[in-house]
């Protein structure tokens, strides 16, 4: 067990400098929900932590081009606080907000919870129905990818080495939009969501789906976009009809595991009563009930 | 590489202590300042027995790297009590009868006096959902529930 | 269990007024546990202590080949490595006999590993050093050479013919002729009433149901931790929490192979233990460890080597068989239990035989039980040990009886219930208990008739524990100023001091607060049972009474001598020495009478070491009401409410505790909780993320119904009550979710995705 070395940048900048040094022994801490858990089992010994707390733009929440700039350190429990955000994106905040207990609400980021690359995850899949993005720095600069491609499979990421994420965009909200995110958990509180659905949607004048994206969870290697699930609302009036054919095509795109937390079988039927479920959610957000 | 000397407020009162990267938040009070009230069940952030205020947010301390505390304001069990005069919520406690082996108490009073700070009346399922991640194995939760409700009441003025 | 001798001798208090017994007092440890200062077992230091860490198997079975400790010890700071090689050989056949029979042999192998692992989280080898990371790395650098078997993982797998043998000097005891070949089938057990055959062949209607359990562990918060320090003399102190300072010692010193005056242990206070700390896991370890290094070890687990090595209590399987009369006359039962014991044997399964059908006025009864090993962590006591497995059978299948007859469930109990006389299947008649009372309780309790809604659905259950007497200690000392320390031996685990306290106020007549009770360590009271079988209060409690009956009589006799008259002229009264002979003598104090020891004979104290006999049976009622959400199978407890004769309730808040902290982790056991393997035999969920026990948001307030039918073999009436609690929950709430879904549910846990295949019918 050899020691570990800590740095504490305050910018960005050095932050990637510290990063490049370390040459893919550093680990990105923020909230260390995940990462001190496996610190203490002996999954990662890296030779570095990168503390990325203390650098402003990874700690703000800030408006910008109509949506919202949020920093990737930013816990569930403080983007919760945001009123603007919560009542842009309640789907995405309120999957947030299910991270672990009020004790883990105050530290786990959400860069953090797409990073670990857990295809459970309870932030990702809002994220992904929202179409957000994310800015990423490294030794080459700064580039912006779709949240949906930064995870590859379980644990891993499309990240290159020394990149790490600085912040999310939440896209400018159109008119009559509303989304969702429920989960299954065998508790009410503190367990890994064995699947997981996030929908967003918008409504035309005459109330006809105009857009919609469908997100699920723990049911494949990554936190999938259920593109054929989206098109199944879009042109609906998101009645039964349409909610059917939504959840067809989610079970349609499970690709689950049999695991400690659930069965091929019951991730792949749940996965279209959740999607569902929080379909009825948005439509009602969306209706401005 | 030296320790880490980390300086940090607890209890209101400066501290300062050694500690390796690796060393946890939890660990740095149990073992380098002898603060035995915050306590390990899990090591993991699933139990919340290690319940402490850092910068005024709760968190397991166990899910803390020591390092991480410099320049921060901590507060654990060891300073709810105002010398004899204990908190409202410690009484209660008390009164009923909301503890039977007690490991987990240091971790659901400091949790709950959180609670209060940030709403000071609750729902009886508020509360249970705010003390979702403290585990109680021996009192199926009733009597810390009404503890916590009472002592809320009381500080309410109620 | 059971004490015939006593039944009979009927102790009439009823109408008896106590003043302190039944008030709710502040427990007398509760102020350093609310403020952080309370020492559990890994807050303890000791000047040059370093530090211990286990190494584990990772396999479930497999022979020890080699163990290479030279990278070990050649790290920095690294003082002594121990393994099996350390530890002196124990007769195969040294066992005593508890609650449940303990093999010295069977747990010194459990303790470290000889020539083999038996299961996943097995320890092979322990290591001491300087800090608890280098003895991490130390650990890591220890080479274990495994030759890895085939592990057998269930019951199942391990009763078919060919699997491989777990122990080769196991053969089935229990059954005729007694074979030759070793079988991982431990052992047969059967308890027999009556002519089950006949009177199945006589019964209107008989059903007869299978259900499975899964095992669970008893979730105690804190882990199992220990601190040993042993000089050239061969002296050692052990500090650490458990069930039992005396257990620990006997256990230590067995497999240390030293004498127990040579161990003294000081219990620290106890974290939760449920029978999982009666027994000892570390602290040979830490000694051995000690004894090599010449300085203090602690030792102190991880959640995940809680999970894989200590505890659990067995999964198992239940068939159970009923016949009655038209009229719910219940004429014949029949129960069959196969137990997983883990690596050794000595799974509860005789004890869940014993109570299955214990509540019942059954003539005709068979229990048979099968104790099988299996590659997981040898079977600790849990709450109840046996009990709840073979309740779920049992009141599962009178659910499904009272459908058959078109009868209420209460009332066929109640038609059935065991009363004062019957004859229980395990061969005691009962003296006076109170089940009917429960089931009462339970009828007129308005939940009972509050209505459902759409996918909700309730269930009733019922269940039964002996509670245990046997050896108890304590001392009554009265200090200069008439205040009181009362000490005993037993580990407080759920307020039992306070309960001390208030039997010694009651006798004494002196209020509660001027009495300071004190789990003491080893060498400074006698010898006590461990704490377990609910048997503290009542037989603790007994020592207690009769030990401060004994101060009393010192009391009295120094009051005599302070006025100079015969002893029998002095009576006690309101915490006073009276002198009935003449009204010149004022009334004497305690603070009184202590103040003038020095002048009457010296320091007082009273004490009693006494084997408690009569215990009294409890007998609990659960009430349990869920919905289901049919399309995700997910269960939410709406409302629950335990009933239970309590004998006598000395602190009724704490019995009430325990009755709501008994349901709740019954409630986990049905819903959620079990122990994942993998096809090799590793376990899956080695935290509390995926062992999941209930937390706060999954449950409603926990309603209680103290009835108290006195026992009449105790003083006050006490009867144990901690661990019947956990005995109706798996019923009640499998009940509760058939009748939500219309459909029997028979396999636990009822976890979403186990619950959704009964429901879509898969």
């Amino acid at each position: 067990m050899s020691e570990i070395q800590f740095a504490t940048p305050n910018t960005v900048k050095e932050a990637v400098k510290c990063l490049a040094a370390a040459k893919g022994k550093a680990r990105v801490l923020a909230g260390g929900t995940d990462l001190l858990v496996q610190l203490r089992a002996g999954f990662v010994n890296p030779g570095l932590i990168v503390d990325i707390k203390h650098i402003p733009e990874l700690r703000q929440v800030k408006r910008e081009d109509g949506g919202f700039r949020v920093g990737a350190a930013v816990a569930g429990a403080e983007l919760g606080a945001n009123a603007a955000v919560k009542k842009a994106w309640p789907g995405v905040v309120e999957g947030l907000e299910l991270i672990g207990s009020t004790q883990i609400q105050g530290r786990a980021s959400l860069g953090g919870n797409l990073c670990n690359g857990s295809p459970a995850a309870d932030g990702v899949p809002g994220l992904i129905a929202a179409g957000a993005t994310c800015r990423i720095a490294g030794p080459k600069g700064t580039r912006e990818a779709k949240v949906e491609d930064v995870v590859s499979g379980p644990g891993k990421t499309t990240l290159k080495p020394g990149e790490f994420v600085v912040s999310f965009f939440l896209p400018k909200r159109s008119k009559r939009s509303g989304d969702a995110y429920l989960r299954l958990i065998p508790r009410t509180e503190m367990d890994i969501a064995v699947v997981g659905a996030a929908v967003s949607l918008t409504l035309d004048a005459k109330g006809v789906c105009s857009d919609a994206r469908v997100a699920l969870g723990a049911v494949a290697p990554k936190a999938v976009l259920v593109k054929a699930a989206g098109k199944a609302l879009v042109g609906t009036r998101v009645d039964d009809d349409a909610l059917e054919a939504m959840a067809a095509a989610c079970r349609a795109a499970c690709k689950p595991i049999d695991d400690k937390r659930g069965t091929v079988e019951y991730r792949t039927k749940v996965a279209g009563v959740l999607a569902q479920r929080a379909a009825r959610i948005a439509l009602a957000r969306a209706q401005g009930e | 590489m030296a320790k880490h000397h980390v300086t940090t407020t607890i209890n209101g009162d400066p501290a300062e202590f050694l500690c390796e990267t690796r060393q946890t938040l939890l660990d740095c009070l149990r073992d380098e300042l002898g603060l035995t009230g915050s306590k390990e069940g899990c090591a993991s952030g699933d139990c919340g027995a290690c319940s402490v205020m850092l910068n005024g947010t709760l968190v397991c301390a166990c899910l803390v790297l020591g390092v991480e505390a410099e320049g921060a304001t901590i507060e654990t069990i060891e300073g709810v009590a105002q010398g004899e005069a204990l908190h409202p919520l410690q009484k209660h406690f008390l009164e009923e009868a909301a503890l039977q082996c007690g490991v987990c108490t240091p971790g659901f009073i400091v949790a709950a006096k959180a609670l209060l700070e940030h709403n000071p009346d609750p729902t009886e399922t508020e509360a249970r959902y705010w003390l979702a991640g403290n585990l109680c194995r021996c009192t199926g939760y009733d009597k810390i529930i009404k503890a916590v409700m009472n002592a809320a009441a009381e500080m309410r003025g109620a | 269990m059971g004490n015939e001798e006593e039944i009979g001798k009927i102790i009439d208090y009823s109408g008896r007024d106590f003043r302190y017994i039944g008030t709710r007092t502040i427990r007398p440890d509760g102020v350093d546990k609310v403020t952080g200062r309370a020492n559990f077992g890994a807050d303890f230091t000791v000047n040059g202590m370093i530090h211990g860490r286990v190494v584990r198997s990772p396999h479930a079975h497999a022979k020890i080949k080699k163990i290479n400790v030279d990278k070990a010890l050649k790290l920095k700071g690294v003082k002594a490595v121990v393994t099996g090689a350390d530890f002196p050989e124990i007769d195969i056949n040294d066992k005593a006999v508890g609650e449940v029979v303990v093999s010295y042999y069977d747990m010194a192998h459990n303790v470290i590993a000889r020539d083999r692992v038996y299961y996943d989280g097995h320890a092979v080898a322990a290591v001491a050093a300087t800090t608890p990371e280098i003895a991490e790395q130390a650990a890591r650098l220890i080479e274990v050479e495994y030759d890895v078997l085939k592990p057998v993982m269930t019951a199942a797998q391990a009763m078919k013919k060919n699997a491989p043998v777990l122990h080769k000097h196991i053969v089935t005891a229990g059954v005729e002729p007694k074979p030759e070949k070793p079988s991982n089938v431990a052992s047969r057990t059967e308890f027999k009433l009556g002519d089950v055959a006949a009177a199945f062949a006589d019964a209107d209607v008989i059903v007869e149901k299978e259900f499975s359990t899964q095992t669970v562990h008893q979730g105690y918060i804190e882990p199992h931790a220990c601190c040993a320090s042993i000089g050239a003399d061969g002296n050692t102190n052990i500090w650490c929490s458990s069930q039992g300072q005396f257990m620990v010692r006997a256990y230590t010193a067995k497999i240390c192979g030293m004498e127990t005056s040579k161990v003294k242990v000081i219990p620290a206070e106890i974290g939760g233990g449920f029978g999982g700390k009666t027994v000892i896991y570390l602290e040979p370890l830490a000694v051995m460890l000690a004894k090599k290094s010449g300085r203090p070890v602690k030792m102190v687990m991880t959640r995940d080597e809680v999970l894989r090595a200590t505890g659990p209590t067995s999964g198992g399987t239940a068939r159970a068989r009923i016949g009655a009369k038209k009229d719910g006359t219940i004429v014949a039962g029949e129960l069959e239990l196969v137990y997983e014991a883990g690596a050794y044997p000595g799974s509860p399964v005789a004890l869940g035989c014993m109570t299955g059908f214990a509540p019942y006025d059954i003539k005709n009864v068979s229990c048979v039980g099968w104790d099988v090993v299996v590659n997981r962590p040898k079977a600790a006591a849990y709450r109840a040990p046996g009990a709840p497995v073979a309740a779920f059978g049992v009141e599962s299948t009178l659910d499904v009886l009272a459908e058959e007859l078109g009868m209420c469930p209460l009332e066929l109990r109640l038609k059935n219930a065991a009363v004062e006389g019957t004859q229980a299947p395990y061969g005691v008649k009962f003296n006076r208990i109170g089940y009917k009372e429960t089931l009462e309780a339970a009828k007129a309790h308005p939940h009972w008739s509050a209505p459902l809604g759409p996918n909700q659905g309730r269930g009733i259950a019922s269940g039964f524990w002996f509670n245990i007497g046997g050896t108890s200690s304590a001392e009554v000392m009265v200090n200069e100023d008439g205040t009181v320390i009362v000490a005993t031996g037993n580990p407080d685990i759920g307020g039992s001091r306070a309960s001390m306290a208030l039997m010694a106020a009651e006798v004494l007549g002196i209020d509660v607060e001027r009495i300071k009770p004190l789990v003491a360590d080893t060498e400074s009271v006698p010898f006590s049972m461990l704490t377990g079988g609910s048997r503290v209060t009542f037989a603790t409690g007994k020592a207690v009474i009769e030990a401060a009956q004994d101060a009393v009589n010192d009391l009295k006799r120094r009051a005599a001598k302070i006025w100079d008259v015969d002893v029998d002229q002095v009576e006690w009264e309101n915490g006073q020495a009276v002198c009935i002979e003449s009204t010149q003598h004022k009334p004497l104090t305690i603070a009184q009478i202590a103040a003038k020891a020095d002048k009457t004979g010296g320091a007082i104290s009273g004490r009693a070491n006494i084997n408690a006999t009569g215990a009294g049976p409890g007998f609990g009622t659960h009430i349990c009401d869920v919905e289901v959400d049919p399309d995700t199978g997910y269960v939410t407890v709406l409302r629950y409410t335990a009933i239970q004769d309590v004998g006598k309730a000395i602190h009724p808040s704490y019995v009430e505790g325990q009755l709501q902290g008994g349901a709740v982790q019954g409630i986990g056991w049905a819903l959620n909780e079990e122990y994942v393997y993998s096809d090799d035999g590793r376990l899956l969920n080695t935290g509390f993320l995926d062992y999941r026990m209930p937390v706060a948001s999954d449950l409603p307030m926990i309603d209680t119904v103290l009835v108290e039918v006195p026992n009449p073999g105790h003083p006050y009436g006490v009867r144990g009550v901690g661990e019947t609690p956990i005995v109706p929950p798996l019923a009640a709430v499998a009940n509760a979710v058939s009748h939500a879904i219309g459909k029997r549910v028979t396999d636990l846990p009822l976890s979403p995705p186990r619950l959704l295949a009964v429901i879509d019918g898969k």
